[in-house]
């Protein structure tokens, strides 16, 4: 009887919590499934494309859901050639690499002077630098174009290289000003001691001590300007058929697409996508930790 | 010493300054003066022409067209990207999920791919033919979606690029939020939860509040982002869609300065886009300001 009792009032006690952990293992699926729904809708476009960079167009248009009967390569190959995603390739390269180094060079060679040195108009210059992260490229679009075109910068790479530089400048400005102000006084005065000039001081001490800060804000500029579209459209012309161009990936992928209404190639502009989403994804599987730190610095500002 | 070191100082300065100026101030300057002028076609044949351009924009129907699709996106991409973003962000703060760092890479993917990839991306799932998501209707039997035209209806063109714009920065502002979540000290979550508080208590009593300076940042470049959508709108629709109903000002402005030669009045396009999104940025900062009584 006394037994039968305290059973009683224990699951009087139990039956509640008991229901709380239903509803938790309910709450949990539910959150689970809401987060597998965001992953497919996140993932299934990206490998859509890649399935199909495989298939031939016939299975592409008759037989949508399925796999490719066999991996073949003819699509990758069209795409980097007659449909010169190649070309489009060997532009970013030529306009990035330098765009990037010079970018982290006068980036840091700005961040340094406002970090450690008291001068006039230290505090404009940086607000001034600051205040290009806040606006949007397009507003300046127009006089962008007819300054460039009187400069002879447009349809160039180095125009393009330079105008990378000079939109790239204010987040790293302000990246690296941070950084170069966490450095420790001692090093610049101690450098002084030595005999070093300024120069030698930033080029042989301050820009290695960087190294950690450039990498990071390297690897987001790196990002930026390789996936750049509105700058490169302004600048460089369409590209003619048969002729060389100085198109750039994002644009050429544009330029693939436009051109796919009527060339009907869907296979060739499935691969040239891939060829182009591949790499980013390599490179941010490798770096994502400091990627994503870098992109949420960048707004942190 | 002093001569050198401001000889040094001017060296460093000296071309950044130059390029910055010559490239990023010197057009939003010229914006402005371009907008009083008239100017068309390459000719240079520039004149003084007052408000002639503000009183065209405000007689141009397809301009106020276009600032309420802009006006919807701002009403709709921000608070939807957040509700989402800050689900997120908070489930893998507070709650032990499994999988979470999987889950954080994969949500933050699209932030790395070009915007032209995913355009073209979301090309094929709204294709009316080969399409993903018409290609779904017909495995289920769906019929009176077959072979729908996404990108071609004045009624869908707009949501569904905003359903882009969403799915590109959910995951972009649920790492800058949990970035911001980080600095709540866990002994809150402690206390409060031996206080008998729950998941939902948790998330709106402690790491809503103590996250507002980054949600509030948020919405704010969110907002502003709301005025761009240019490399969506542009490889997606043909010239905006049919007659505008998918068109952004961005895309305007491009089209009428870039392509139709329209320089002052492109111009005066983005002279009025800078002036919204100021406008913007000091709205959404007051209204996200928080009362210092409230928590």
């Amino acid at each position: 009887m006394q037994l039968t009792k305290t059973s009683n009032a224990k699951s009087a006690v139990a039956a509640p919590k008991l229901k709380l952990a239903g509803r938790r293992t309910l709450f949990m699926t539910l959150i689970y499934l809401l987060l597998a729904a965001w992953t497919v809708a996140v993932v299934f476009p990206m490998i859509w494309s890649v399935v199909n960079s495989f298939k031939t167009d016939r299975a592409i248009f008759f037989d949508p859901w399925a796999l490719p009967d066999q991996i073949r390569f003819d699509n990758w190959e069209r795409a980097w050639t007659s449909a010169r995603i190649g070309e489009f390739f060997a532009n970013t390269l030529i306009v990035v690499v330098p765009a990037l180094t010079l970018t982290l060079l006068f980036a840091s060679m700005v961040a340094y002077v406002i970090a450690c040195f008291e001068f006039r108009g230290r505090g404009i210059v940086f607000s001034v630098f600051v205040a290009g992260m806040m606006f949007p490229i397009f507003l300046g679009l127009v006089p962008l174009y007819l300054i460039t075109q009187d400069l002879h910068l447009r349809n160039s790479f180095i125009g393009l290289i330079l105008v990378y530089i000079a939109y790239s400048l204010p987040f790293t400005v302000f990246f690296m000003t941070g950084f170069f102000r966490g450095i420790p006084r001692d090093f610049l005065e101690v450098s002084a001691v030595d005999g070093a000039n300024h120069y030698q001081t930033f080029f042989r001490i301050m820009l290695p001590m960087a190294r950690p800060g450039l990498v990071s804000v390297g690897i987001f500029n790196f990002i930026s300007m390789w996936n750049q579209y509105i700058l490169p459209t302004i600048m460089i012309d369409s590209a003619m058929e048969g002729e060389r161009t100085k198109y750039v990936l994002a644009q050429g992928l544009y330029y693939l697409q436009a051109k796919q209404q009527f060339a009907n190639d869907w296979s060739g502009l499935f691969a040239a996508v891939t060829i182009v989403m591949v790499p980013t994804m390599i490179v941010y599987a490798l770096f994502f930790n400091r990627i994503q730190g870098g992109f949420a610095g960048a707004l942190k500002g | 010493m002093k001569q050198g070191q401001n000889r040094f100082i001017i060296s460093f300065l000296i071309v950044p300054l130059l390029l910055y100026g010559t490239f990023v101030l010197a057009p939003f300057a010229g914006a402005f003066a371009m907008s009083f002028t008239r100017w068309r076609g390459l000719s240079r044949n520039v004149s003084f022409a007052g408000l002639y351009n503000y009183d065209k924009l405000l007689h141009d129907d397809v301009f106020w067209t276009i600032l309420g699709n802009n006006a919807k996106i701002l009403l709709t991409f921000p608070i939807i990207t957040m509700a989402i973003a800050l689900f997120f962000a908070a489930l893998f703060h507070q709650e032990a999920i499994r999988g979470a760092t999987f889950f954080r890479i994969v949500f933050f993917f699209p932030q790395v791919i070009s915007v032209s990839i995913i355009a073209i991306l979301w090309s094929y799932v709204y294709h009316p033919t080969v399409g993903i998501l018409n290609g779904f209707f017909e495995l289920i039997h769906y019929e009176p979606l077959q072979r729908f035209p996404w990108l071609g209806d004045p009624d869908t063109i707009l949501p569904c690029i905003i359903v882009i714009a969403i799915w590109q920065a959910v995951g972009f502002y649920m790492v800058l939020l949990i970035a911001g979540m980080q600095s709540i000290p866990g002994e809150l979550y402690e206390a409060a939860r031996i206080d008998g508080a729950n998941s939902w208590k948790l998330f709106w009593r402690i790491t809503v509040p103590l996250t507002w300076e980054t949600i509030r940042t948020s919405i704010i470049f969110m907002a502003i982002g709301s005025m761009d959508m240019f490399a969506y709108v542009q490889i997606l629709t043909k010239e905006g869609g049919p007659s505008h109903s998918g068109d952004v000002l961005a895309r305007y402005l491009y089209d009428q300065a870039i392509l139709q030669s329209n320089f002052s009045y492109g111009a005066t396009i983005g002279v009025v886009l800078l002036v919204i999104v100021m406008s913007l940025s000091v709205i959404s900062m007051h209204l996200t300001r928080r009362d210092p009584l409230w928590n």
